[in-house]
């Protein structure tokens, strides 16, 4: 019996129901822009300062270190761009990120070397890990920001954050995390971790899309990404997206108040689907089986292509994504999936299979029920495949 | 990136799929580390392809194409086979993604190579009957850029 199963909620989720009613207010009646003198204007601010201090709450911030953007590779740009244009004042430019980063950071960084600023790209080893005494080694006299994500959103592993924050601190070296897959998942506290610059994305956890934010710590001083009104302090210019900021506020503490609970059961499904897809041969998990976001599955299945993979699940009514070149829109596999040093011939047969408050045990058993029988399909036909049997049987 | 439905219908019911017995010729064309592998079989009888079989890993065009390009050849006579244009398979799909052309081009080339492979077995020569088989070490779809 097909059921519909969306697993794909690290690309996107669905807006929940009180988000989208805290939003509607802001697009009817509460229209005002928040720069205005006059009451609904007033009002709007109002509600855009509330929500600004609810954020700064849930990250243990400050409500005038939040700063709304467009959504998390804006705030990516602005903090990686911002605090490297300000620190090359004082003769500091290099970075320091990782090979497995959203392109958002990793495009970034790349443009930066076109500048003439200087980035090393540390490894994630086998376990999609970085190593805090790779990175500390790295750090150099002109080294002026460590950008490295909480968690990837591919793989779903959950990077050493705090421990990076320390190393930073003693080098007196900025520290940015793209926490846009983190936050709402996983505890954020950005003194206690010592994070200075955080992005973060409203969609990611239920809010949503095209708002985002970026904590900057106070004091720390970067030029802006968007020039013009005086909005945001001065810092970000565009009339605000009041219903979306107030989306994205509602969303994060919602997210936030069943963190622990979620996390619980969404670990519960997710250790299933992977013991149970593990038991068809000849299939991997990819990074670390515990140190990974609650709700992450990403599997390669040998033989068979990613993007074969996800139309047959989707006729399925399963969602999911791969990181296969058929995907990437290039012809060169997930960079993620390079990094951790797949093969590419591996890394054609990815699946990744992300899941929110909103699934069930009884979509893992649904996963679970169609998977094998589209996976062994592929496989039947598949001349990779053949070659994998004929060499094992040859050993 | 949206498939046609001719395409979707190839995909998730794909023509002359599987092996063959004591085929004619054999030909396979692409590499896993660019995810394509297509591997064409061919029966001829006296000058007609009378079964065509295939196999494939590689994405929904990948398969798609490799069923059209076998449908489109059975029964043909070898030369018209070698006629068979990517462009034809295309057509015949309704149109690729741009990004996927180059599937269309591998199912050509898998069917030249099939044949390729059933003119040496007769001892002939099959370069100046097929022309050059595009060889690539990286990948295939590089050729076609």
């Amino acid at each position: 019996m097909a059921r519909f199963v969306y697993a794909d909620n690290a690309a996107t989720t669905p807006v929940s129901p009180t988000v989208f009613a805290a939003m509607k207010p802001f697009y009817t009646d509460l229209y005002g822009n928040p720069s205005s003198l006059y009451s609904v204007g007033r009002e709007a601010k109002k509600h855009l300062e509330l929500a600004r201090a609810d954020v700064a709450a849930c990250l243990n911030a400050e409500p005038n270190e939040i700063f709304f953007t467009s959504g998390g590779s804006e705030a990516d740009n602005w903090a990686i761009k911002g605090i490297a244009h300000q620190l090359a004042k004082k003769g500091k430019k290099h970075i320091i990120t990782s090979k497995f980063e959203h392109h958002a950071v990793l495009h970034t960084c790349a443009s930066l070397e076109k500048e003439g600023f200087s980035v090393t790209y540390l490894d994630v080893h086998a376990d999609g890990l970085v190593r805090p005494e790779e990175l500390e080694a790295a750090i150099r006299e002109d080294t002026a920001l460590v950008t490295v994500m909480y968690a990837n959103n591919e793989i779903g592993t959950i990077q050493p954050v705090s421990e990076i924050g320390a190393i930073c601190q003693k080098h007196g070296v900025l520290f940015h995390t793209d926490a846009v897959q983190a936050a709402g998942t996983l505890p954020v506290d950005v003194k206690e971790q010592h994070i200075d610059l955080l992005s973060l994305s409203a969609h990611k956890f239920h809010g949503p899309k095209g708002v985002g934010a970026l904590f900057i710590r106070k004091g720390i001083s970067l030029p802006n990404l968007v020039d013009g009104g005086a909005q945001e302090r001065g810092r970000r210019a565009g009339t605000e997206n009041v219903a979306g900021i107030v989306g994205l506020s509602v969303a994060l503490k919602e997210a936030c108040a069943t963190m622990a609970e979620r996390a619980k059961r969404l670990t519960a499904m997710r250790d299933r689907l992977i013991d149970g897809a593990l038991q068809i041969e000849r299939t991997r998990l990819n990074g670390d089986r515990t140190k990974r976001l609650p709700g992450n599955v990403n599997l390669c299945f040998e033989g068979i292509e990613g993007e074969s993979l996800l139309l047959l699940l989707d006729l399925n009514g399963v969602c999911g994504s791969s990181g296969s070149a058929c995907t990437s829109g290039s012809l060169d596999p997930s960079h993620v999936l390079l990094a951790i040093g797949l093969p590419h011939e591996i890394a054609h047969g990815s699946l990744r299979l992300s899941f929110s408050d909103q699934n069930t045990e009884e979509d893992v058993d649904y996963i679970l029920e169609v998977l094998p029988g589209i996976v062994e399909r592929l496989r039947s036909m598949s001349p990779l495949w053949e070659e994998i049997v004929n060499g094992q049987k040859a050993d | 990136m949206a498939y046609s439905e001719k395409v979707m219908d190839h995909f998730a019911n794909p023509r002359n799929v599987g092996e063959m017995k004591d085929p004619s010729g054999v030909g396979e064309v692409g590499n896993s580390r660019c995810g394509d592998i297509m591997r064409m079989y061919i029966k001829v009888e006296g000058d007609t392809i009378t079964d065509v079989k295939f196999k494939t890993f590689g994405c929904g065009a990948a398969i798609a194409t490799s069923s059209m390009a076998t449908e489109l050849i059975k029964g043909k006579t070898i030369e018209d086979a070698l006629k068979l244009t990517n462009q034809a398979v295309m057509e015949a799909l309704d149109g690729l993604p741009p990004v996927k052309v180059h599937c269309s081009v591998l199912a050509e080339q898998a069917i030249k190579a099939a044949v390729a492979d059933y003119y040496k077995r007769q001892g002939i020569d099959p370069t100046p009957l097929v022309g050059e088989l595009a060889e690539c070490e990286e990948c295939a779809c590089g050729l076609h850029e």
